[in-house]
């Protein structure tokens, strides 16, 4: 089937992007790689409407090897890591992926969790990970109190993003602390305190998942995918919409899905509020001192952080040190290194997921 | 700058011709447009292996492995060195018979090589589909991982990260300005070297290669079908070979393919799937493994499957270094040597007469 309108995402930019690309009478294709609609933010919620859509499901596209008259990118964003010591124990976690786990089933009940990091979805997170019962100790939010007023006062030009402020709002909330170590079942803070957990929840920020952008020779620029008032990248015929032009949340998903699907420019001014959260969870330069000589950077090669020095780039980490080479292909440590030395990241490959050796023979 | 060699291209070739000069106190700068082992060095497979093509071909990988086996002691860990040893399988009964001459061959010439009956071929490789009709068994060949042995090797080198706009004999203009010059000018730059003298009989042969996930002890030599030399040697514009390599890591490998007039490094689905299909033909427990990376690269080709290694025209300062194929691991060792003999007028161990560059017209005058 030939397909007008393929959207690669279903989380709410890919889902507004679908549904106004149905309205606007397209034969409509939605994929993600999750089990069902709704993204990281929805992440099994029922009664997601997609009528007259088709839709594929738990599909990881690896290879841009399809066709349509518009492939609209929603492919959202993921968390940042940072390593410190112990970052790599078990107990360590990544926020969003605590509350992914915990919403698949993981009984968090009566168990105890700190959560650090920087951005809004430390309180989203927390907020989520209480009603399924955790016990939330700590969340530790690296910015500081002065960021922070700020950006409360700020706030004001979005009363709905306020109101939802003041709703995830938790009194173990403490702005100007971050984690130094952590150690089977505690960790150890900036404020000199160590705090016992059975979960410790990470997450330093948010970034997009650019992979197939980048496969799609899509210009980035500033880490983010260059797109027109009409979502269009520099690419004829492929669309970004999302986390992947600007990390904004979900009104600015919404209104860019929708224009991306019904092919109009995109309403409202998003960029300030992408601005505002830049500015104000702009990550301390404590937080990239934090690694130790044997701190491991590539979890899938066991890289420490000293054998990364002597690199000068992206690709001489790869290629003198594996640092990158492994099954998640650099996913994790490739905005890690970017953020300790400023490196860009290297050219992606397919298959952008590791893929059965079988799926490559064609038949 | 002045140095007393001035090497372009900073590949396994240009690494291997950097230490054989800075062995012998001279001073070295190696001119490389990416990073040290960056190009078909990191695209390849880092298999140092005995072939035997032709005499000319036999003597130079043997000289190089040699070489290679020399420096063991000193290799540090991270160059990966393993002994694997090359097992040549043969598919059916007509490629088995062609394995008693090549050993009688090997034994002549002094390397070890063994006959493996189906029987013993099963016991080497446990994996391999039933129903081949042997193999033979190269135990002293051996594997590298190729960026790491070539950033060692240029060690003590002067190391100059740029693009070469102009070259003269023995002066070399760089497209940053800057200007450099050697008593001797050695050019290792791979097929790039067509971009310095387009008449050079060198062509880009593409390659491409997957990588699995970590499956240790599954295969235990370096393996290769018998029938690869028709693929290696022969010329049509696309042809693959089962060539599949254990890394220390515990990931596989998988060769190989050959394309000429393939522009682009693109990775094309069409060429891994028949590289894959062919891999699988012989160890059908791949097909369940997970591949985690493709890539491509292009290999320096000649028309007659030995390197260009010697004097360009009649310039006095200026050397070929390149044409390696896809033996540029292996033979890097070698090709550094006879250079530094033919530079010095000295004997060289093996004859450097078959690689030189002049047996080609564009080349002599």
């Amino acid at each position: 089937m030939r397909y007008d309108a393929i959207i690669i995402g279903a989380g709410p930019a890919g889902l507004a992007a679908a549904r106004a690309a149905k309205h606007a009478g397209k034969q409509t294709l939605i994929i993600d790689d999750n089990h069902g609609p709704g993204g990281q933010i929805w992440r099994g919620r029922d009664g997601i409407e997609l009528k007259g859509v088709d839709r594929r499901f738990s599909t990881q596209i690896t290879d841009l090897n399809f066709s349509a008259t518009q492939i609209i990118l929603a492919t959202g964003a993921r968390e940042l890591f940072l390593p410190f010591p112990g970052w790599t124990l078990p107990h360590v976690l990544g926020a969003g992926g605590l509350q992914a786990m915990a919403k698949q089933g993981l009984n968090v009940q009566g168990k105890s969790v700190v959560i650090a990091g920087s951005g809004p979805l430390l309180l989203a997170v927390a907020s989520n990970l209480k009603k399924a019962g955790a016990d939330i100790t700590l969340i530790a939010e690296q910015a500081p109190w002065s960021s922070l007023l700020h950006f409360g006062s700020q706030l004001l030009r979005w009363p709905s993003k306020l109101t939802q402020a003041l709703q995830l709002f938790n009194i173990n909330y403490t702005p100007n602390l971050w984690p130094i170590e952590a150690k089977p079942g505690e960790v150890l803070m900036s404020n000199g305190k160590t705090y016992p957990c059975n979960y410790l929840a990470c997450a330093f920020g948010l970034l997009p998942n650019l992979e197939l952008a980048r496969l799609a020779n899509c210009k980035i620029e500033n880490g983010f995918v260059k797109v027109n008032r009409h979502q269009q990248t520099s690419v004829q015929g492929i669309y970004a919409v999302g986390e992947l032009t600007g990390i904004g949340g979900l009104e600015k998903a919404e209104a860019e899905g929708e224009a991306a699907g019904a092919g109009t420019a995109t309403l409202g001014n998003h960029q300030d509020f992408v601005k505002l959260l830049t500015r104000t969870f702009k990550l301390r330069d404590e937080l990239k001192q934090l690694a130790q000589p044997d701190t491991i950077l590539c979890r899938c090669e066991d890289i420490p952080f000293s054998r990364t020095t002597q690199c000068s780039s992206m690709r001489e980490a790869k290629l003198q040190t594996r640092c990158g080479m492994g099954p998640c292909q650099g996913r994790i440590c490739g905005p890690i290194l970017e953020q300790l030395y400023g490196w860009p990241s290297d050219s992606v490959r397919q298959p952008l997921y590791p893929v059965p050796l079988k799926s490559l023979i064609q038949s | 700058m002045t140095s007393d060699v001035l090497i372009l291209g900073g590949g396994i070739v240009g690494a291997a011709c950097a230490r054989a000069f800075l062995k012998q106190g001279l001073k070295v700068t190696i001119i490389e447009r990416e990073l040290i082992g960056g190009g078909a060095t990191a695209a390849g497979m880092g298999h140092i292996v005995v072939m035997d093509d032709s005499e000319a071909q036999f003597a130079l990988t043997k000289r190089s492995r040699d070489l290679w086996d020399q420096l063991v002691p000193e290799l540090p860990s991270s160059v990966e060195f393993e002994r694997r040893g090359t097992l040549w399988v043969a598919a059916d009964q007509q490629e088995f018979n062609a394995v008693s001459p090549k050993l009688s061959y090997y034994n002549s010439r002094h390397v070890s090589a063994q006959l493996l009956s189906a029987q013993t071929l099963y016991d080497a490789e446990p994996h391999l589909r039933e129903g081949f009709a042997g193999g033979f068994l190269v135990p002293d060949d051996s594997v590298i991982y190729a960026p790491c042995a070539a950033a060692w090797l240029a060690q003590g080198a002067n190391i100059i990260q740029a693009d070469v706009k102009t070259i003269d004999d023995g002066k070399v203009t760089l497209a940053i300005g800057e200007q450099h010059k050697a008593a001797n000018l050695i050019i290792a730059s791979g097929h790039y070297v067509t971009q310095l003298f387009s008449t050079i009989p060198v062509k880009p042969r593409k390659g491409h290669l997957a990588i699995t996930d970590r499956y240790p002890g599954q295969v235990r030599h370096q393996l290769i079908e018998l029938g690869y030399l028709k693929s290696a040697h022969g010329d049509s514009t696309e042809s693959v070979a089962f060539n599949v390599q254990p890394r220390k890591t515990g990931q596989l490998l998988i060769g190989s393919s050959r394309q000429f007039g393939a522009d682009h490094s693109a990775v094309e689905p069409h060429m891994i799937s028949k590289m894959l299909a062919r891999a699988a033909q012989y160890l059908p427990n791949i097909l369940n493994m997970s591949i985690i990376r493709t890539w491509t690269g292009f290999r320096a080709a000649t028309t007659d499957k030995l390197p260009l290694v010697g004097r360009y025209r009649n310039a006095d300062r200026t050397w070929l270094a390149t044409g390696h194929e896809g033996l540029g691991i292996t033979t890097a060792m070698a090709t550094a040597e006879l250079l530094t003999h033919l530079i010095a007028k000295t004997k060289a161990p093996i004859d450097p007469t078959p690689y030189l560059p002049e047996r080609f017209p564009q080349c002599r005058t």
